[in-house]
């Protein structure tokens, strides 16, 4: 993230692969140690705060070569024990460097199911970049093999060679499962499902699938386009896609085991709830959850002013409260829908914030304003439109039960600041309608759907994975939630007992 | 699914429609809604209140007042063409119980969705009287349904050209000063009738529900979009009403919320002339 110019990055990666080559290999680790790490390409900030395009270009095929030489091949692969759905990593990476690029991806399918949108969007340092041998080494998560570039890359890749290949499906079985939510747990499910030859029917109750992939997660960090071309491959795997429909209200769930003749069902529903702060002034004109800001922007297309019909605010000094992903995402949504000032407001410092340390560098470089360790204390209004927010000021007291301190509120540190727009950005939890209207589905006290570790349910032959059972959690999670339960479910309708 | 079998025109801007949709109209109960879009891609999503809905046809009935872009455009659809797109049922069905007598009470095209609750109540045992306001006599919708299942129909217009010229309030009024007083007060109608309504029945205690039809997105409790005051909690209307206690629910806020987009909106409506006019009289009463 050090805002060079793409072809300065080119001309360097370039260079060192030169340098590299004129190397006798194999290379030894303190030569790998020594390669400098590839930065990602990015359109400038001040003009993509303009524009909803991609800003993560991708690497060039050079840096992807010179990036995988960094790895040191460890026979222990700590990377591997990080990565939640532990794709065979050193071995793709091995295969990127030395060009074999059919085989880089292939080895990626394996296990992952959609690298285009892991490799964008999980948060690898914390996972397999977090475990990385060579960031242990330089003393820097930062200084990792970039695993998730590279993931990306070879996914790219992939997809740049035209049609996808439909992955084989197996002959017909006559069953039938039911995958309940278009998200990335119930796309998994699907696709795993159908594979074994059943027949897969994919119930969304929105009128474009994808979950949070489309109506949460930016254009300018995940292009449609990648979501689409996913859901295009099920449907040519024969997935039958069925959106405004939602269970428990469309069709209660039992209702698809008992009278419409499926087997076994999977409720991959998410976390879509939003959550409010509960203080003055949130029901104002202009508060919004980040659920609907994002959901205006990205699912009815708000941004586009000349073709979309449902309205957004187009404010000047909007503030997001928040320190996730999804906060990050509305701030650079606001941004870019003409905001001439966007505050974050969170409660801890940013050491603790868990959204990916790419959104919150891109964040900054974009103009966002950080205001850390404050928090919004009421919304004040006038004619019920939100005209200013008073904050108060925090600072970290002892451990919590968490291990991370504790922000304490300073008395009187009040201040207000004024503002058109008031996004609340601060989790979701589970939406309580499937287990509302499916008597005998046991939640939590979150309302989370308990499962045990093959995703099965309370009940026989329902299954649950994802957010709705890890609350709102991230998208390579409820893959590979969505992958076990698709194994338990392949099973349980092999053994020809459900 | 979703192919328009009838439409018909029911006075100046409202039209009536039946669309078949099978699983919609099996479990569909009274008060409740579906959401509509016309256009995948740019397209905004719309609530409507289920009037009705016929089982064996696999049919719901909907019927709609030409406000904005979506409802000008579903205005020039025809028998025989689709709905892009329709979910259903949403929302709580309405509380149905014998209550006794129950005073009816909708305003404009609140009469619709008032119309489906008051067959219900009607079904259950319970003696109905009927108010329906309007501005004038040509936009008094569902007038012969009504009457056939009120005991009494009381018509008020606000130009005298039909029935009494006066507001709902009056009549509604009269009815709780009489005795014995109502048992319940159905009101629907546009925010500030409602309000005028449950200011009318709080000095009597008469128990009044109100149907709010905020700005909504999914429907589905996702957005937070739909979410009103009432009795100092927030609630969302799409998945916790739309009915609620009108004696808890904070209008003001909800009118503020209701016109929280309505400089765009007249903008994105642009070459329809309707939208405007619609708009005022939508507000007025
Ligand atoms: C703005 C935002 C940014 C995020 N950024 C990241 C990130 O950078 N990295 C990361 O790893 N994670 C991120 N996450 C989290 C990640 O997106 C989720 O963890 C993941 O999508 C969960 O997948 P899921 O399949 O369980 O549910 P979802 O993606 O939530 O999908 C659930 C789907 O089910 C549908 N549905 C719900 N109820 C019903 C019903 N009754 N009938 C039919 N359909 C129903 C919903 O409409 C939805 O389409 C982000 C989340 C948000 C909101
Ligand atoms: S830990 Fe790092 S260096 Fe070792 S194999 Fe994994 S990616 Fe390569
Ligand atoms: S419309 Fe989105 S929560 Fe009600």
């Amino acid at each position: 993230m050090s805002g060079r110019p793409p072809e300065e990055l080119l001309a360097a990666a370039r260079a060192e692969w030169a340098r590299l080559e004129e190397l006798p290999r194999p290379l030894k680790p303190r030569e790998r140690l020594a390669i400098p790490p590839q930065d990602m390409p990015s359109q400038d900030p001040l003009e993509r705060a303009g524009n909803m395009r991609e800003v993560a270009l991708g690497y060039y095929a050079e840096q992807a070569r010179v990036e995988a030489e960094r790895c040191l091949q460890c026979k222990n692969a700590p990377c591997v024990r990080g990565c939640p759905v532990r794709i065979d990593i050193p071995e793709f990476i091995a295969a990127i460097a030395e060009g074999r690029m059919a085989a880089a991806i292939e080895i990626i399918k394996r296990t992952s199911l959609l690298p285009a949108i892991c490799g964008r969007v999980c948060p690898q340092e914390s996972q397999c970049q977090a475990e990385c041998t060579v960031g242990r080494s330089l003393k820097s998560v930062e200084k990792a093999v970039a695993i998730g570039r590279l993931e990306r890359y070879a996914a790219d890749w992939d997809r740049e060679q035209g049609e996808a290949q439909i992955p084989e499906t197996g002959p017909p079985t006559g069953r039938k499962v039911a995958v309940v939510g278009s998200g990335p747990a119930g796309l998994t499910v699907a696709a795993d499902v159908r594979r074994a030859g059943h027949e897969v029917v994919l119930f969304e109750a929105f009128h474009k699938a994808g979950g949070v992939l489309v109506y949460g997660i930016p254009e300018f960090r995940l292009p449609k386009a990648i979501v689409r071309a996913e859901l295009d491959t099920l449907q040519r795997m024969g997935v039958e896609l069925r959106t405004n429909f939602l269970v428990g209200r469309t069709r209660k769930l039992a209702d698809l085991l008992e009278k419409d003749g499926f087997d076994a069902v999977f409720v991959g529903s998410g976390a879509g709830l939003p959550k409010f702060l509960n203080i003055e002034g949130e029901n104002l004109v202009g508060v919004y959850s980040a659920n609907e800001y994002l959901t205006r922007s990205n699912l009815m297309k708000a941004y586009d002013r000349g073709h979309a019909v449902t309205p957004i605010h187009r404010a000047q000094r909007v503030a997001v409260l928040g320190g996730g992903n999804v906060a990050m995402d509305a701030a650079r949504t606001a941004l870019r829908l003409g905001a001439s000032e966007v505050h974050l407001i969170y409660r801890r410092t940013e050491a603790e914030m868990p959204a990916r340390v790419e959104e919150v560098a891109h964040a900054k470089e974009e103009g966002v304003i950080f205001h850390l360790l404050q928090n919004a204390k009421r919304i004040l209004g006038e004619n019920l439109k939100v005209t200013a927010m008073e904050c108060l000021r925090y600072e970290l007291g002892e451990p919590d039960a968490s291990g991370r301190r504790r922000p304490v509120e300073i008395p009187g540190s009040e201040f207000i600041m004024p503002m058109d727009v008031v996004i609340v950005a601060i989790g979701n939890e589970s939406n309580p309608l499937i287990a509302r209207t499916t008597p005998g589905l046991e939640v939590d006290r979150y309302g989370r759907i308990i499962t045990d570790e093959q995703g099965q349910t309370s009940l026989p032959r329902v299954f649950a994975g994802g957010d709705i059972v890890l609350g709102a959690a991230t998208v390579i999670l409820a893959m590979g939630e969505g992958r076990r339960a698709a194994a338990a479910i392949n099973r349980l309708l092999a053994a020809g007992d459900a | 699914m979703n192919l328009i079998l009838t439409k018909e025109r029911l006075s100046e801007q409202v039209y009536r429609m039946r669309v078949r949709t099978p699983l919609i109209a099996a479990e569909r109960q009274p008060g409740q809604f579906v959401i509509l879009q016309l256009d995948t891609e740019f397209g905004e999503r719309i609530p409507l209140t289920i009037v009705d809905s016929d089982v064996d046809e696999g049919s719901i009935t909907l019927i709609f007042q030409v406000v904005g872009r979506t409802t000008h455009q579903l205005a020039g659809m025809e028998a025989g063409e689709k709905i892009a797109n329709l979910v259903g049922p949403l929302g709580q069905p309405s509380e149905i119980h014998n209550f006794g007598r129950v005073v009816c009470v909708g305003g404009g095209i609140g009469v619709a969705p008032l119309y489906s609750i008051a067959k219900a109540l009607r079904q259950a045992g319970n003696e109905l009287v009927v108010v329906i306001g309007a501005r004038s006599k040509e936009l008094v919708i569902l007038e012969h349904e009504m009457r056939a299942l009120a005991g009494e129909l009381i018509i008020c217009t606000d130009d005298g050209s039909m029935g009494r010229k006066d507001l709902v309030t009056a009549p509604l009024k009269e009815l709780c000063e009489a005795a014995p007083k109502p048992d319940r007060v159905v009101a629907i109608g546009p925010p500030i009738m409602m309000k005028a309504c449950v200011e009318t029945t709080r000095p009597f205690g008469v128990p009044t529900v109100v149907s709010l039809n905020t700005i909504m997105i999914d429907g589905t409790g996702m957005c937070g979009g739909c979410r009103v005051t009432v009795g100092g909690q927030t609630r969302f209307v799409c998945v916790d009403g739309p009915e609620f206690d009108g004696h808890q629910v904070d209008f003001e806020q909800m009118m503020a919320r209701l016109g929280s987009y309505r400089a765009q909106e007249r903008i994105a409506a642009e070459g329809c002339n309707l939208h405007d006019e619609a708009l005022r009289k939508g507000l007025k009463e």
